[in-house]
């Protein structure tokens, strides 16, 4: 097995998870095209080892870290989670990983950082879909520090049990539960600490349908769709979204007194 | 007389012979199969669970990109004819049309059912408020008259005149299905481009012969080629 042991986790959701089947075939990952049937079957050249991702900007120590070396750096834990893509449909992913959280906390960021940067791999040879200028590429996403802290922020390593597949974001990919899943940048080269918003690809793309937070929120509708109910993969009726995809609970005080239709 | 080669009423001595009724009942069937083959991909895909994790998304998107190729072919007819001179191709297009007409409201059946379940508020909300459903909407809408009034007592009914008239209508719909595609997709709009250029070209080499038609007609008449006489304007 590629982890020696998967704790469970008290944050894992009891729904039934999507087929592992759907998880793999299913993916929206423009790198390797637009369809959603294109990541799977693009992604033959792409190679996630050797792997390292570099944790850099306002910290005390800045580092490169090597894949082996973050398998080891926690315990990695099972957390199932609703995941609600910007586009109306939703799965249940049994992920496994550890917290951001363990790992920002490895190169002590500094008290001026507020905001984390994500960048995600743009390899063109083995990247099909970086010929077209769809998006500004290399993938671009950002937290806030405290939502990059917050202990449902997950740094995703396998799912099922099994290491990543190129299609999930292959090597480690973030993880953001109660965002909208465009949220959670794939196969990451870099974290930066940064004291300033970093810009996000889709929200540079089209900034008036994709804002920074991109909480989901079933009151405030996409430009061109209703984000008020959604599509469970392998359910045949549509189900009514939650706000923050149900973990309202646990991360609603992040945005408190903000105006959400403005913070979109 | 000049003009006679240009159009001919009748078959020119030595134009090819179209194909005689049998040939033409004989396409027309082939035509209805060939149109039916999608559904059947996709009703056998969704019985043996074939169509990926989001059968419902393929069957809607399905539905909206055949409705909108057989639109395209149907537009081609007349070109076609033109170009290759096989003014037979006529007489497939109204089953072309009415498949036009069949997608579309397999697709517009999709929508009402599998996405909005008869929630007519939240259709009536969603076509108001969202400008892909609008146009998508208003495409279809048009389609039904034309579906209504392709049979050959309509034709007799309203006049030959008045049905091409109001059958001029589907080159708005070809513009309105485009933008609902266009308007529908997230960032890669590659795909509406494809169509959009067919439409553009179909509908452009309309009117290009249009134009060469009416400078035909304003050219005089008499003067054989290169020996006009070019009026000389005072100044």
């Amino acid at each position: 097995a590629p982890f020696s042991s998967i704790q469970k986790s008290p944050f894992s959701t009891d729904e039934k998870p999507t087929p592992q089947n759907s998880i793999i075939s299913y993916n929206n990952y423009y790198e390797f095209g637009t369809s959603k049937d294109d990541p799977a079957r693009n992604v033959g050249r792409f190679k996630t080892r050797p792997w390292t991702v570099r944790v850099e900007g306002l910290c005390a120590k800045p580092r490169t870290f090597a894949i082996d070396d973050l398998l080891k750096l926690a315990p990695i834990e099972e957390r199932i989670y609703r995941m609600r893509c910007v586009e109306g449909w939703s799965m249940v992913i049994p992920w496994n990983g550890f917290p951001l959280a363990s790992l920002l906390k490895q190169v002590e960021p500094l008290g001026s950082a507020k905001f984390v940067e994500f960048t995600s791999a743009a390899d063109r040879a083995s990247m099909p879909g970086l010929a077209l200028p769809v998006l500004d590429w290399p993938y671009t996403e950002g937290l806030r520090l405290d939502e990059a802290m917050h202990p449902l922020t997950l740094l995703a390593l396998g799912l099922y049990g099994e290491e990543l597949l190129a299609q999930n974001g292959a090597p480690l990919r973030l993880v953001v539960p109660w965002k909208y899943g465009f949220k959670g940048a794939k196969s990451l080269v870099r974290i930066r600490l940064t004291d300033k918003q970093p810009g996000t690809a889709w929200n540079k793309a089209a900034p008036n349908e994709y804002g920074f937070y991109s909480n989901v929120n079933p009151e405030v509708d996409h430009p061109r769709w209703s984000q008020a109910s959604e599509r469970r993969l392998g359910e045949f009726g549509k189900r009514k979204t939650l706000p923050f995809n149900g973990y309202a609970e646990q991360v609603a005080k992040l945005y408190a007194g903000m105006d959400l239709r403005k913070f979109y | 007389m000049q003009t006679a080669t240009r159009r001919p009423t009748a078959p020119a001595r030595n134009a090819p012979r179209g194909p005689g009724s049998a040939q033409i009942t004989l396409a027309k069937l082939a035509l209805f199969v060939l149109c039916l083959l999608p559904l059947g991909w996709y009703l056998n895909g969704l019985w043996h669970d074939q169509l990926g994790a989001n059968p419902i998304e393929a069957i809607t998107r399905a539905s909206g990109e055949w409705t909108l190729r057989l639109l395209l072919a149907t537009l081609a007819v007349t070109p076609l004819r033109r170009l290759t001179g096989w003014h037979w191709l006529i007489r497939l297009r109204r089953m072309l049309g009415l498949f036009v007409f069949f997608y579309a409201s397999l697709h517009l059946a999709t929508y009402v059912w599998l996405d909005q379940f008869f929630d007519w508020a939240a259709i009536a909300k969603d076509i108001v408020k969202r400008p892909f459903i609008t146009v998508g909407f208003a495409a279809f809408v048009l389609l039904v008259p034309l579906a209504a009034t392709s049979s050959n007592f309509a034709i007799r009914r309203l006049g030959g005149r008045r049905w091409q008239a109001l059958h001029r209508s589907v080159y708005a719909i070809g513009v309105l299905a485009v933008l609902h595609f266009w308007w529908l997709v997230k960032r890669d709009v590659t795909e509406p481009l494809i169509y959009g250029l067919i439409l553009a070209l179909l509908l452009g080499a309309r009117a290009w012969w249009r134009e060469q038609e009416r400078r035909r007609q304003l050219a005089p008449r008499a003067a054989p080629l290169g020996k006009r006489i070019i009026p000389i304007v005072q100044r």
